[in-house]
Parts: C-alpha cells; structure tokens; sequence
C-alpha cells in the first residue's frame, strides 16, 4: 500500500478514536448542567469521565500532530482557513479542561456554577464546530490554486454544514447520556437513559436530514463504499436507540460507539483521496498526493504509529477497566 | 498593526504563558514521585502527606500547561501556515511522536493517579506518577528536538521548495536539542525547587505544622540548589556551544559588535543599534573569551563580520536581531540564576544550623524569591528566540515569510484579545486556589455536604 493511503487511514483511525471517545466526554458535558440537578448529582456525572476526558482529548491532539506530519499542507490550509472556528474550539477546550480540574476545589455555588457552564460550553462548541467542519471538508471551501482558504469566517456556514453541526451536536449528547446510563446508578441511571430518548429523537431526524442534504450538497455517495457506511451509521443508530428503549444499555453504547464510527469512516471514505475539497476548481483540492509529507518522513512516522496505537489503546483500555465500575455517591473523593 | 507583527505577538504571548507552567510540572512531578516513593518504600504517612499536599498544588499548575498547550499545538496551522508548508516535513514528525510517545501517557496516568489512591497498589500508584514524570520530560524532549531544528537544522535538504527530512537520527542527536533540554530539565527542577521552598517558607513563617514544612523545606532546598547547580553548568555548555552554532545570538547577546581577542564580557551597557556601537559599558576583561574557551583568550567574532558574512551567504538583507533585548534578556536571567543561588545556599546553610525556621527576614526573603524562577525560564527564551531574527528557521525561512496569508488583522486581533482576556481570568482563578490550598496546608479539605439524589427527575425538569 502506498503509504500516504495508509496515512490518510491512520488520521481516519485518530478521527474515528477522537470522536468515538472524546464524543461521550462531549455530551456529558452537554448534560450536566440538565441532568445533574444538585451540587452531588454534577460531582457524579464529572466524575464518570474524570479519569479519562484528558486522555480522550489527547485523540484530537494526536490527529493534529498526524496531519502535520503526514499532509502539512492540509495542517496548514484547514487551520488558518478554518481561524475563527478553531479558535473558538480552542477556547472551549481551554475553558472546559480547566473546569474540570477547578469546579470542585472550592465550595462557594457560585464559582462552581461559572465552571459548570463552562464544561456546558466547552462541550457543546466543539461538538457542533468538528460537525460543521467535517461538513465543510467535503463539500467544498473556497481554497485557490495555491492552497490558500480565500473565504470568510460565514463562508463556513451554510444550511448543509449547519445541519452537520447539529447532527454531530445531538449524537454526541445522545452517546454521552448512554454512557452515563452505564456509569451511574439507579435514579441517576435511569434518568439519563431518559435523556438518551428524547436526544436520541431529535438525534435520528437531524442525521436523517444531514444524510438527505448530503445527496445534494455533496459527491459522497458518488463511492458506493461511503454511501453504505452513512446509510449503515444510520440504521445502526435507530437500532443503538431501540436497545435503550428496551434497557438494553450496554448494547445500546456498542451501537452508539458503531454509529459514530460509521459516520466517520463515510466522510473520510467520501473524501478520499482527497482531505480538502476545493469549492472553486475541483483540481485545486488537496488530495493525499499534492499534501503529504515525503516518503522518508512518512517512513518513520508509519512505524512510530503502528509501534504506538497499539500500546496506548493497551493502557487506555486498562485505564478504563481500573475504573469500569459506576459511579456512586459514596465513592466522591474528589 | 500589520498580520505579521500581530501573529508575532500573539504567538509571544501564548508561549511565554504557557512556558510559565511547563517548567513547574516538569520539576515537580518528579519531586512528587520521588516523595511518594519514600512512602512506599518507608510506609511512613508524612511522605504520603507530603505527596498529596503538593501533589494537590502540582494538579492545578499541571492542567493550565495542558491546555495552554493545545494552543501551541495548533497556532502553527493557524497564524504560521508557510512555516507548516515549508516545515511540516521535518516539524510535524516530533509533535506527532509527542503526542503519541507522551500525552497519551501523560494524561492516561494522571487520571489514574488522582482517581486511583483508593483502587490502586500502593506500588502501582506510585509507578504511575513516575509515569507522569517521565512523560512530561519525554514531551519536554520532543518539542526541543522540533525547536533545536530552527535553530540549527540538521538532517535535511531543500526539495520540491521545502525542508524535507532526510535523517532523522539527525534530528534526535542535534547537539542542539541535547544542550536545550539538559537546560530546560534542570530549569524545571529549579522553578519546583523554588517553589516548594517559598510556600515552605511563607508556613514557616506563619508557625503553622513546622514539622511538615521543615520537611518540605529539606527537600525543596536540595532539589533547588540541586537544579541551581545543574542549571548553570548546563547553561555554561550551552553559551559554549551557541558561539559556534549560532555566533550571531552570541554576539548579540554580548552586544559585541567588533570582533575581539580577548572578547571582554559586558556587564552593563547603553546600546546604540542604529550607529552599531554602545556609547558607554561596563566590561570585564578576557572574561568572555574565558566563558567561551576556557581560556583567556581567544576570538569572538563581533556583530558586524557576521552580518557581512550573512550578506555574503544569504544575500542582501537585515540579519541583525534586535540587540538590546537580546542583551538584557541574557543578563537578567544570569542575575536571576545568581540570586537563587546565593539565597538557597544561604538557606541551606541555616538550616544545616537548625535555625532557618527562626530568621524571619531569611525566610521573607524566600518567599520574595519565587518571582525569579519565572523571570529566568522567560528571559531565557526570549534571549533563545529573540536572538534568532529575523530567522523563523536558521538560514532558511525568515519570520516574514513564514506568516499565513489567509488570515487578516481582524482575525488575529479578535483571537490575540481572546486568548489575552481568558488567560489573564485563569491564571486569576489558578493563583486564588494555589495560595487557598497552600495557605491551608497538609489537611484534607472537608467534603462538602452530600445532597440526596433527586427522584424522579428528567432531562427536562
């Protein structure tokens, strides 16, 4: 295999674990302030992704550094093209990690009140703003032919990649309540799988449109292989919410984690070869020939990451394991 | 203002914030490490105080220099994007090797160390603490190894019109990055050491659990003085090295514009750029020929035959950065370095006598001193990235080519105001809860009330 193929699977493979993971530890945060309705039932819910939020988030971090290595020319154009929007993610992410660690050292309602919504913020800006992204990479951003994003700020938002924004936004709140239906207990429990109902709702009918407007703002399905995985991520997401209509929670999750997986493997299979679809001259389009690295490069980055994954989906794994059992009211230390 | 003098500033300052914190959580996990094998090893509970007390301290420092790294890791991509065309062949490969060799570790295990006193063995607890420490250092490596490329780019040829790797043992063995980190490490052990002294001193001052803070004090001090003396020989090797591999910082940081033999070290001067001459200093004679060789003699290659031999090599151009800055940068960090290391050894030598906790005007002093660890790590890369201009990338890529394109003024000043705001506020919140836990002292805060969990709520009631 040629390896910036390999290489265009791989950031796939860190988009696929950042929003998998980091996706729950979103819609956690998206919930707390609505599902933790006193100061104990919050320290609960933070506590569900305590351990493991940084650790999730460093996903993301990975798949920035991988595009640099691997396609520096998309680094560059998506992140001084997309400015405004990374920064606002950047922002909430700032605002968010803080808040984690600050909310509860101090016991005054109104310091942990400020924190608390800013978890709500950090998560949701950057659940709906990777949506809107991802929508945007395959539908096309003016980009000219010398690889500069020459649009706006607003030119990043149309009804199509809004509507990507807000299906990311409610499947990540939707996988979040999930998870919290298997990390806390009784009460606490049940009421976030009453919460995966009614976001799994709005959830099904916001992908439902996004797929829809896909036909048509999009050259997705042109690969019958990203048409299926979008259709599949769909089915699988009706069947994700039948399982927790019937309490079948832990399957439930196993269906959310595969729906979002789907959705990924779609557009990345819908882009490839390309990363950056070009709005204004299809030969413009930053593909994973004209914005790799070179082979020697490559070379090198392609055994650290195979050595690597590997061993870190290990302890990540056995980190989740250490802490596998539900939260409760008697264990909060912390 | 133009782009590229806004994208300078705001990378300045995003750098030199998040630097505030990286040294500190290098220093001081290891020294949380090292306390909390002391614990295990002994079973005795002041270690096991000692390390959540400063472990508690450690936390909130720790998470400002993640998030604040986020930043970096992105600002490239953002405010420099023909920086990542012409150098993402050669600079993404360490950030990428960081964030899989060190974050995930990093982050991983800090979340099992401060969730896991209760389910972990001891052992296993404290091994994964260690595994923190190492990291933070491993990450501290990478991104020096990135850094020591645009100071002195090895490894590399200039094809299809950008830097591409050709050795990549190259990169990880540049003499550069190796007298970088040694001095970065050791500068982390410094900033905790003086940390850990201060705050010892400010409890000892107030009189309350002297046992515990004449403790910490012990072991502050010899991780200080420690740093200290680390800091400055490595320090020494560095300027050594630097004057073969980047003799124009050199001279700049000497405000040295003739070239001589013996090179005196200037102590003081009034720096006059524009008629390339200081009208007035205070030298030592041979002194740095004697710092450069080990000699009292030898030739230092003044500013202006630099600058001919760039014109020569680069061509046409202006190749001298801005000496003044360069210059003082240099001397306050020494100066910092110098007051440490007499005030520590002062304080080292009182306590040897038993009579520290006693001398109030000693340990106000101490306490007086936790400003310059700060003042050092931020001269110290100022002098190191001020003295590289106009150079983004040494000989290669000057800063004005690098700047992004795509980005306007307006962008640049909505996000310079954003991060300034947001970071003034955290550093607010973060310094109220480091002198509320350090004030508190080795006690466990108590738990706030349990409410009883509300039956029969919904998402939306």
């Amino acid at each position: 295999m040629e390896l910036t193929v390999l290489w265009f699977i791989l950031l796939t493979v860190l988009f696929t674990g950042f929003f998998l993971l980091e996706g729950f530890d979103y819609g956690v945060g998206i919930l707390l302030p609505f599902l933790g309705k006193n100061d104990t039932e919050r320290r609960v819910i933070i506590n569900t992704v305590g351990p493991v939020w940084d650790g999730n988030e460093v996903w993301m971090i990975t798949a920035g550094g991988a595009m640099f290595a691997a396609f520096p020319h998309v680094y560059a154009t998506l992140f001084s093209g997309f400015y405004l929007a990374l920064f606002l993610i950047l922002m909430a992410l700032i605002g968010r990690g803080v808040a984690f660690e600050f909310r509860s050292k101090d016991d005054n309602p109104g310091w942990r009140r400020t924190w608390d919504w800013l978890i709500f913020f950090g998560s949701a800006v950057p659940a709906l703003l990777w949506g809107v992204a991802v929508a945007n990479l395959i539908k096309g951003v003016p980009i000219d032919a010398k690889m500069q994003y020459v649009g706006t700020f607003f030119d990043l938002l149309s009804p199509y990649t809004l509507i990507g924004g807000l299906a990311f936004f409610l499947v990540f709140t939707y996988h979040g309540a999930v998870y919290l239906t298997l990390k806390t207990e009784e009460e606490m429990a049940e009421r976030a799988r009453k919460a995966a109902q009614g976001t799994g709702v709005l959830a099904a009918i916001a992908c439902l449109i996004l797929v829809a407007m896909t036909y048509g703002n999009t050259d997705l399905f042109a690969s019958a292989g990203a048409g299926v995985s979008l259709w599949g991520a769909v089915v699988v997401f009706v069947a994700s919410f039948g399982a927790v209509y019937v309490k079948r929670c832990g399957l439930g999750f196993i269906l959310s984690c595969a729906t979002i997986l789907l959705t990924t493997a779609a557009f990345f299979w819908g882009l490839f070869p390309r990363l950056m679809v070009s709005s204004l001259n299809p030969a413009w389009s930053l593909t994973i020939t004209n914005s790799s690295s070179s082979p020697y490069t490559l070379t090198i980055m392609t055994i650290a990451a195979l050595a690597l994954v590997p061993v870190v989906l290990v302890y990540q794994g056995w980190v989740y394991w250490i802490f596998r059992k539900r939260v409760s009211v008697k264990d909060l230390q912390y | 203002m133009s782009e590229l003098l806004l994208a300078r500033w705001q990378f300045g300052i995003t750098s030199v914030y998040h630097f505030l914190f990286v040294p500190m959580t290098l220093g001081l996990t290891i020294f949380i490490a090292i306390l909390e094998t002391m614990y295990v090893r002994t079973g005795n509970e002041l270690y096991k105080q000692q390390t959540k007390f400063w472990g508690k301290l450690f936390l909130i420092n720790f998470i400002m220099g993640v998030v604040t790294g986020i930043v970096q890791e992105f600002h490239f991509g953002m405010n420099w994007s023909e920086y990542s065309r012409f150098m993402g062949d050669i600079f993404g490969a360490p950030l990428a090797m960081e964030a899989l060799t060190a974050f995930y570790l990093e982050s991983t295990f800090l979340g099992l160390w401060i969730f896991g006193w209760d389910r972990l063995p001891k052992a296993l607890h404290a091994l994964s603490i260690w595994m923190v420490a190492f990291a933070s250092n491993l990450s501290a490596f990478w991104i020096l190894v990135a850094n020591s490329f645009m100071q002195s780019p090895v490894g590399y040829a200039i094809n299809n019109g950008r830097a591409e790797m050709t050795n990549f043992a190259a990169l990880l063995t540049n003499p550069y990055a190796w007298h970088q980190f040694a001095h970065v490490l050791f500068s982390g052990m410094v900033t905790a050491g003086v940390f850990v002294v201060a705050i010892s001193a400010w409890q000892l001052l107030r009189q309350s659990y002297p046992d515990f803070f004449r403790t910490s004090m012990k072991f502050g001090l010899a991780w200080a003085v420690a740093g200290l003396l680390l800091v400055m020989g490595t320090g020494h090797l560095q300027a050594q090295f630097m004057g073969k591999a980047q003799p124009m910082k050199l001279a700049a940081a000497e405000a040295l514009w003739e070239t001589a033999n013996p090179a005196p070290f200037g102590v003081a001067a009034v720096i006059d750029e524009t008629k390339k001459t200081n009208p007035f200093e205070i030298k030592i004679p041979n002194a740095l020929s004697l710092l450069m060789y080990n000699s009292p003699a030898g030739e230092v290659k003044g500013i202006k035959d630099i600058e001919k031999e760039y014109i020569a090599k680069y061509g046409p151009g202006n190749y001298v950065p801005p000496v003044t800055p360069v210059f003082w940068s240099f001397r306050i960090m020494i100066a910092a370095g110098g007051i440490m290391i007499l005030m520590l050894l002062l304080a080292a030598y009182f306590a040897k006598k038993g009579t520290l906790a006693t001398t109030p005007w000693l340990l106000k002093g101490l306490i007086w001193m936790l400003p310059l660890p700060y003042i050092a790590n931020s001269t110290g890369w100022f002098l190191t990235e001020t003295g590289r201009q106009p150079w983004i990338v040494f000989g290669l890529q000057r800063v004005d080519q690098a700047v992004s394109p795509a980005v306007g003024a307006g962008s640049i000043w909505i996000s310079l105001i954003g991060f300034t705001l947001v970071y003034g506020l955290l550093a607010a919140a973060a310094v109220y809860l480091v002198q509320k836990f350090a004030k508190q002292g080795p006690v466990d805060t108590p738990l706030t009330p349990v409410q009883p969990i509300t039956k029969g709520a919904t998402l939306w009631n």
